[in-house]
């Protein structure tokens, strides 16, 4: 389980939140909520690692996640703004890459396999240069249904998605959730996930 | 006796499997980024271009003197291949950083130096290699003999990975800031005095008969030096680039 104790962050010289506490137990699916600027991005960067908290500390299995880096980013699965797509390559290309580098190595009849229930089935061989904004997206999805990782950090993953895609996303993250995952994301768009147990966290409520 | 042996056995697997693990991303993160060089070949192109440019400069502009050109000739090429790695040195983090795969290599298990290794190893092999094989042709030029030419190809390979080594720190430093380029240029050129001073050395050494040995010799000392170090510096570089 996952553990958020009163996590502060400074951008800058404006703090961004403070006090930012919540224990997240297995199965369950917790949405970031805030204003634009409110540091929804921050605080999901701060708990995979990528930035240092001004204070405080998230605790994975019960031990600080800074001590344990190597165990936590093997559990780790965080998706943000920028999907980490090389224009260069095709969707293939650009998925085994990222598993790979995920620590998880996948076949290419996997990774076809997976592209294609992302609807790519047509363009597997197109440098994704030439594809859209929403393709770009699912080639960057397609690795949630691939992994076998248990925390996911998502980033506005809807953005840019049509809806069957949005259906599609929000099933993976329903199966990730039975089957004992965590899932925290971001998100402006009503979107219905379901989900035994979910949470919300809203930062910077107004007064 | 069989006991022991089959007690042991899991053990060795995991740690197999752990090794092939860290190897195996090693290895597709070097694959990855020589095919990314493959598919976006005119920019390596355009450094090997540089680099025969600016070498072909200094006989059009010095004039066609042998005894004017020749003792010159290995500090133009070394000066040359400097600036050409410095080129392309913005291509090492950059489009990672900006497209956001550097997250992902943040967050990868494998121990970041590592990936970092595998990066600079990627651009060795895509600038270093190429200019070391140019080096003795636009040596020519200067009117070098075959032996002193054979000593610059020798100094340039030990020497270039050097500057990808170094050169990698200041890349991961300026990660993202306004005019970078400038900054990378003004914070490597004179970490890269020594390799200047030893690879053009070697040349000179080797026409004055004195032999090139100890000119190389402190170049590979030098090479495995920043091959210690400087995978680390460009993990905590990376890390600190990105909060």
């Amino acid at each position: 389980m996952l553990e958020l104790r009163n996590l502060a962050c400074v951008r800058g010289e404006r703090r961004l939140f403070a006090g930012v506490s919540q224990a997240i137990p297995v199965g369950q699916l917790v949405r970031v909520r805030g204003d634009n600027g409110a540091g929804k991005t921050s605080l999901l960067r701060l708990v995979a690692g990528l930035s240092e908290p001004a204070m405080g500390q998230v605790l994975w299995q019960g031990s600080d996640s800074r001590q344990v880096r190597e165990p936590f980013q093997r559990a780790l699965v965080y998706l943000g703004h920028a999907s980490g797509i090389k224009d260069e390559l095709d969707a293939v290309e650009n998925l085994r890459a990222a598993c790979a580098l995920a620590g998880e190595p996948v076949a290419d009849g996997a990774a076809v396999d997976a592209l294609s229930a992302m609807g790519l089935g047509g363009r597997l061989q197109l440098e994704c240069k030439v594809l859209s904004a929403g393709q770009r997206r699912r080639v960057a999805l397609a690795r949630l249904l691939l992994t076998r990782k248990p925390l996911w950090l998502l980033d506005e993953p809807f953005n840019a998605l049509d809806p069957q895609a949005v259906a599609q996303l929000a099933a993976a993250v329903g199966r990730h959730l039975e089957a004992g995952g965590i899932c925290v994301y971001t998100t402006h768009q009503p979107v219905e996930i379901a989900a035994d147990n979910a949470a919300e966290l809203t930062l910077g409520a107004r007064a | 006796m069989s006991a022991p042996l089959q007690a042991a056995a899991p053990g060795k697997v995991l740690a197999a499997q752990a090794g092939a693990g860290a190897g195996g991303m090693f290895l597709a993160m070097l694959r990855r980024d020589l095919l990314l060089v493959y598919r976006r070949r005119a920019d390596a192109i355009t450094v090997l271009v540089f680099f025969s440019i600016v070498v072909s400069l200094f006989p059009l502009g010095v004039g066609a003197d042998p005894a004017l050109l020749r003792p010159i000739g290995a500090g133009v090429v070394w000066v040359a291949a400097l600036l050409a790695s410095l080129l392309s040195l913005q291509r090492l983090f950059g489009a990672d950083y900006a497209d956001g795969t550097l997250e992902q290599i943040l967050l990868s298990p494998q121990p970041l130096a590592l990936t970092a290794l595998a990066k600079v190893l990627a651009h060795w092999i895509a600038t270093g290699i190429p200019l070391a094989l140019m080096s003795p042709l636009l040596g020519m030029q200067f009117g070098l003999a075959a032996d002193a030419l054979w000593i610059l190809t020798v100094s340039v390979l030990l020497g270039t990975p050097i500057l990808s080594l170094v050169g990698a720190v200041g890349a991961a430093l300026t990660l993202g800031l306004r005019g970078g380029n400038l900054l990378v240029a003004l914070l490597i050129l004179p970490l890269n005095i020594p390799v200047l001073i030893l690879g053009a050395g070697a040349v000179d050494a080797a026409q004055s008969g004195l032999g090139a040995q100890a000119h190389l010799s402190l170049l590979a000392a030098l090479l495995v030096a920043t091959l210690m170090g400087s995978p680390f510096a460009v993990a905590a570089a990376l890390r600190i680039s990105l909060d």
